[in-house]
């Protein structure tokens, strides 16, 4: 029976694959019906999730196991109540509250972690001495790597008009952004080829056998 | 003149059909076109091979099967290297189904390496919501934040934690990352506030936002972005995979776009000095 199952759950997801990719000809009721229950699938799976995975062994089981020692875990709770508010129109108002402390919080959170992460080690991470490296392809990458940094930063500097040396500077770093925005497209190319070429593996490996999978 | 150019473009259901192609046939018709390593792969290979023996580490499965195709082969090849190696692996997830990658994972290296034992070679203590926050709160006491493991046994009875109660008795974290909460947390917690090496593997996509931690500071000890790096590791581990199996195809994709791209602006100009000449 568990053989079964797993051939079907194959064939099915080989046929809902070919569904999705029916779009790249032209819509149809065979992508139609495959994307609505992909969605209708994602909603049911995230709400039973959310409900066993995260409110039961996060809220209701401490709760009810051990009151006094978890009760702080209220709060959260009542926040969150008055965060669904939020559906009912004549009293909405009240999930401005809940908002307002994830706002805060996180704000107050993420800037300690982001100051140091994104800014000073970054920064710290191109005060180098470009030229102290092993062969030249390092030297030219360090001193690639603070040029870059410098006119980048230059760029996105609009308190003074981009004219002479400093309007050149600037166009120096628009190019660098050019081509961190190719490496970026390049990448992003990479990533939907090697999705198609998973999807392919399971076809011709799973679904019919054509290759080891 | 926009209408023009456009008359010239051919259908693009031609372009799906031929990369479709160039991607079907090399995956079952191998052709073995060379893998060449780069730094950031060696880094992560080193990291690992210069971990002692018997050390415990974090690989933390922050991706769903959406990524799966990418993430998956890197994350089999970690989990391989760090058996053999005798390097003990915790499992954690800052995303709900990296519980279910990583289990698959481990059911797949059970027929592979049956002496590995569940709670002393391998542990899932499942997943947390939370992201940065779950990380900060590990780094104090892995108690608070994982009492039990995903069949709900203690972690005080699993052989594996004794003594893991925090980063301190952790040699590094490894992440698989497909977005957020995932590596940049990481980085962001374990490595800059605790000191602690940590290395991983992203999706192309994310790569270009994630590679500049590694960097002077080694914010991250190397990286692997995308299934390029994910087959530099197989071969680096010398364990050819899924990865590695689909290199063929990505590089004949990837000369297929780039001859497009190269036709698409011949055409480019070719179009433009016509209208230009017309124009006169």
């Amino acid at each position: 029976m568990l053989h079964f199952f797993e051939v079907l759950g194959v064939w099915l997801a080989a046929l809902f694959t070919f569904g999705i990719y029916s779009f790249l000809y032209k819509d149809n009721p065979f992508y139609k019906v495959s994307e609505q229950i992909f969605v209708g699938l994602s909603a049911g799976y995230w709400f039973i999730y959310t409900i066993y995975f995260i409110l039961i062994p996060n809220l209701f089981l401490p709760l009810s196991e051990n009151f006094g020692a978890n009760w702080i875990k209220l709060i959260p709770a009542i926040l969150g109540i008055m965060m669904l508010l939020r559906l009912i129109p004549s009293i909405d108002w009240i999930s401005r509250y809940p908002v307002s402390f994830v706002i805060g919080t996180t704000a107050g959170v993420f800037f300690l972690r982001y100051l140091k992460s994104d800014v000073i080690n970054q920064i710290t991470a191109t005060m180098i001495n470009p030229f102290n490296g092993g062969d030249w392809v390092v030297v030219l990458g360090q001193i690639l790597l603070v040029v870059g940094t410098i006119t980048g930063v230059i760029y996105f500097y609009f308190s003074k008009k981009h004219e002479g040396a400093f309007g050149v500077t600037a166009k120096i770093g628009i190019y660098f952004l050019m081509v961190s925005f190719g490496a970026a497209f390049g990448y992003t190319a990479m990533a939907r080829i090697s999705l198609l070429i998973g999807r392919l593996q399971f076809l011709l490996g799973d679904w019919l056998g054509v290759i080891t999978p | 003149m926009a209408g023009n150019v456009n008359s010239q473009q051919i259908d693009r259901r031609w372009i799906f059909l031929l990369i479709f192609i160039c991607v079907a046939l090399p995956l079952i018709f191998v052709i073995g076109l060379p893998i060449e390593t780069t730094e950031n792969v060696r880094m992560v290979n080193d990291l690992v091979e210069n971990t002692p023996p018997g050390s415990k580490v974090i690989l933390s499965f922050d991706y769903d099967p959406g990524s799966k195709p990418e993430l998956h082969p890197m994350a089999t090849t970690m989990m391989k290297h760090c058996l053999e190696k005798n390097i003990k692996i915790i499992v954690t997830a800052l995303w709900p189904m990296g519980v279910q990658m990583a289990e698959e994972i481990h059911e797949i290296l059970k027929v592979e390496y049956p002496e590995m034992e569940y709670g002393v070679d391998y542990v899932n203590l499942g997943f947390k919501a939370g992201g940065m926050v779950t990380i900060q709160a590990m780094g104090k006491n892995f108690r608070t934040i994982f009492p039990t493991d995903i069949d709900g046994t203690s972690i005080d009875e699993l052989p594996i934690m004794k003594g893991v109660k925090n980063f301190d008795n952790i040699a590094f974290v490894c992440s698989f990352s497909a977005g957020d909460p995932g590596i940049k947390q990481w980085v962001q917690i374990t490595h800059d506030t605790f000191g602690k090496p940590v290395t991983g593997g992203v999706t192309g996509v994310s790569a270009p936002a994630i590679l500049p931690y590694v960097n002077e500071q080694q914010q991250l000890t190397g990286l692997m972005a995308g299934l390029k790096a994910a087959a530099e590791y197989e071969y680096l581990v010398k364990k050819p995979g899924l990865a590695t199996s689909g290199m063929d195809a990505q590089s004949i994709a990837h000369l297929l776009i780039i001859i497009f791209i190269v036709i698409g602006n011949i055409n480019y100009w070719k179009n433009k000095k016509k209208l230009a000449k017309g124009g006169e």
